[in-house]
């Protein structure tokens, strides 16, 4: 599409078209152009073409894990009750959603105004993050159904997944509504925008609250396997506070590579409030990235401290830890505060993909690798890689889809005006 | 119970006796901090050294809980010869609740059995994971689990410390957490031994009042110390087991953690459970205080507004 803007196209940002003729929801939907029109143009992108391609495959062995179960799809076993749907779709996408809760914070709670032009970029992010954590988590379910168990029929309100069930619901509603003022203005309902506005503070505070304790809670759930899951990882009393600090910078960093990619990718639907300011603003996130990088280092000396764990270090396992610590938090902190002192956004986009690749590699760690570290290691089934590649595929797709469309890389330009 | 204690501490105090309060806070902060179980909850002691291996305990499991036939038949002992995953030993599954395992102990010159299925703790660790309450400590001393609820997460496999649960995988529609229950439903509930212990040809396992059977463990090691190493394996373990066992080998050798500690599992998470209505309570009043100072300038400048304005008034 970036191709398209080259040639005269003018997306779609207000509610009139030039003859002051109302733009119909259907246009809208399709981009302004022709149904045939956009249709051609989608097919013309060799991105879908690999969409395709996954979908081909994943379909199929997705609709095949519901009909033969989870025995059939996953090496999910008696020891290894978690496999790549939770150590991936959960225990990962949260951390890097944590983008919602922290630009609401910057902006409205702050009144850090400058950020506003990605504000809504680290909203969405939230909000597609959670909803596909949700849909990882309900393809790993047993029994799937059953998912509102938890909230009305049946209570364990003592256990932390109950915490993190009931947080992650009400999160979710949070975000939704943090998110109503975009569409609002992109279907033209401005009285919604205007209730939502009413009550941001209570959102946001609300969002803090929620992000704070099931951030955490994903930690504590390992604070259950005290024998099971290595020492260097697990910590009873840091547990928690390691999987929100670094759920901090997890979070700035995904928008870093979201915003960077929307730039690259998507550049003809951003406008120059955001491609103007998208340097300083990468600049200010990474600062934050790198405190909270350097926040989480620190606690993590402490709880291998706290337990006296320094011998692991000196072990196989230890190395490993070493390593990722090292590639996923200390070269990303080296480099974020390189970016910051020289005022190079490139650098700090760098930054920002090795440490959500860092995120991944230490959740991954957490609930596959250093858990059962005393019995042996379980490698996921290939079809379990196919269903998670194909739903991390479906987050893209629904990702490009609201992006293109509603106003949260440019701003919707208002009625009046038009 | 604790409202009375607590009357009893207070009346105690009043009346000046210090050294009698002091005991009372002792006793009612160790009171609080560990469940040692219920007073009359029954319990199975295992006797290793009297185990040799005939698998009736699990042929008796299979038929009072109308598990699937086994794979091989009760009597073929070459199971003891099999390895699964990693190169361990047989563990229960959806299709055995309790299996027996052989282990070669150099030293002694003739192999040691251990019967396993679920140890039924004192403080569960499933039971405290699980968030829609799917598990029940019954005062009888079973864990039992509640089918129709499960939404299969699996916490509770993973919360278990000695690899209990299963999970039936296989089933696409109903799949379900399976594990011993005691034989509660049928046996227990009536003040019945459970289906292995009553099958058992050589009364390895006893059958009694938990608090019962550790007199009776700690006077077989006391009256035959050479026959038993100075442990009964669950008396303490993760807070304490219903099933415990006694062993003429260190109970690492033949197949047991004995790394687990003392503490139950939900110990381990209490640390977290505790910042919970911490945030819930400090959180909002902080968060909305930053943003208060956040805004202290605005607000000092619509101050200085209206004070103008109404400046201004008074000059008209």
């Amino acid at each position: 599409m970036n191709k398209v803007a080259g040639v005269g196209y003018v997306p779609i940002d207000t509610n009139y078209k030039e003859n002051n003729e109302k733009w119909s929801v259907k246009e809208k939907i399709f981009l302004g152009l022709s149904p045939a029109e956009y249709f051609r143009r989608q097919a013309a992108n060799p991105f879908n073409w690999i969409l395709w391609v996954i979908y081909a495959v994943g379909v199929p062995v997705l609709i095949a894990r519901f009909i033969f179960g989870l025995g059939w799809a996953t090496h999910s076993s008696y020891d290894y009750p978690w496999g790549l749907f939770l150590s991936w779709g959960l225990f990962t996408m949260v951390p890097l959603s944590a983008s919602g809760f922290m630009m609401g914070t910057t902006v409205e709670l702050f009144g850090r105004k400058d950020f506003k032009p990605i504000e809504r970029l680290g909203l969405l992010n939230g909000l597609l993050g959670y909803f596909f954590a949700v849909v990882f988590l309900q393809v790993d379910l047993g029994q799937p159904w059953r998912l509102i168990y938890p909230m009305f029929v049946s209570l364990g309100p003592a256990a932390v997944l109950f915490l993190v069930a009931w947080h992650v619901a009400t999160y979710l509603s949070v975000q939704i509504a943090e998110l109503v003022p975009a569409f609002s203005e992109w279907m033209g309902l401005p009285r919604a925008k205007k209730f939502i506005k009413s009550i941001v503070l209570g959102l946001t505070v609300a969002g803090i609250i929620l992000s704070t304790l099931h951030q955490g809670a994903l930690g504590a759930l390992f604070t259950y396997a005290p024998g099971k899951l290595h020492p260097l990882w697990f910590s009873a009393e840091f547990m928690w506070i390691h999987f929100l600090t670094s759920a901090i910078f997890g979070g700035l960093s995904m928008l870093i590579v979201v915003s960077t990619l929307s730039k690259w990718f998507l550049s003809w639907r951003c406008d120059e409030n955001f491609l103007g300011s998208l340097d300083k603003l990468t600049l200010g996130i990474a600062k934050g990235a790198s405190l909270a990088l350097i926040t989480y280092l620190v606690i993590k000396a402490i709880a291998v401290a706290h337990d006296n764990e320094w011998g692991y270090l000196l072990t196989g396992w230890g190395q490993y830890f070493t390593f990722e610590i090292v590639v996923g938090t200390i070269v990303p902190l080296i480099l974020f505060t390189y970016a910051v002192r020289n005022q190079n956004a490139g650098v700090a986009r760098f930054a920002a993909f090795i440490t959500v690749l860092g995120i991944a590699l230490n959740r991954m760690n957490t609930a596959l690798v250093a858990y059962n570290w005393k019995l042996y290691q379980e490698i996921p089934h290939w079809r379990e890689f196919v269903i998670a590649l194909m739903l991390y595929a479906t987050y893209v797709v629904v990702y490009r889809a609201i992006l293109v469309r509603m106003p949260i890389l440019y701003t919707w330009k208002s009625d009046t005006t038009s | 119970m604790k409202k009375i204690d607590r009357r009893k501490f207070l009346k105690g105090s009043l009346a000046g006796g210090v050294v009698a309060a002091a005991t009372g806070t002792t006793k009612k902060a160790h009171s609080a901090y560990s469940f040692e179980g219920y007073p009359d909850s029954m319990g199975v002691l295992v006797d290793l050294t009297k185990c040799v291996g005939c698998r009736t305990c699990e042929a008796a499991c299979n038929k009072e809980q109308g598990l699937p036939a086994p794979d091989k038949p009760f009597d073929d002992m070459s199971v003891y010869d099999e390895h699964r995953h990693g190169g361990l030993k047989r563990r229960t599954s959806e299709k055995a609740y309790t299996v027996v395992n052989r282990y070669d102990i150099p030293e002694k010159g003739e192999p040691v059995y251990r019967k396993f299925q679920c140890n039924h703790c004192n403080e569960p660790a499933c039971l405290t994971s699980c968030f829609v309450n799917a598990y029940t400590k019954t005062k009888e001393g079973a864990v039992i689990y509640d089918p129709k609820v499960c939404v299969g997460c699996r916490t509770c496999m993973i919360a278990c410390p000695f690899y209990v649960p299963a999970y039936s995988y296989s089933s696409p529609i109903d799949p379900v957490i399976k594990k011993c229950i005691m034989c509660y439903d049928t046996r227990l509930k009536f003040g019945k031994p459970p289906a292995c212990v009553e099958a058992c040809p050589r009364e390895v396992m006893t059958f009694g009042k938990r608090e019962d059977l550790i007199k009776i463990g700690n006077q077989k090691i006391r009256t035959t110390p050479d026959r038993y190493v100075n442990h009964i394996y669950g008396e303490h373990e993760v807070g304490g087991t219903a099933w415990m066992y006694l062993s003429s080998v260190p109970f690492d050798q033949v197949g047991f953690d004995t790394k687990l500690g003392t503490q139950p599992i939900i110990s381990y998470v209490k640390d977290f459970l505790a910042i919970v209505p911490m945030v819930l309570c400090i959180w909002p009043a902080l968060f909305t205080g930053f943003h208060l100072l956040a805004h202290r300038k605005n607000a000092r400048q619509q101050d200085n507004q209206t004070v103008k304005s109404k400046k201004e008034e008074g000059h008209e």
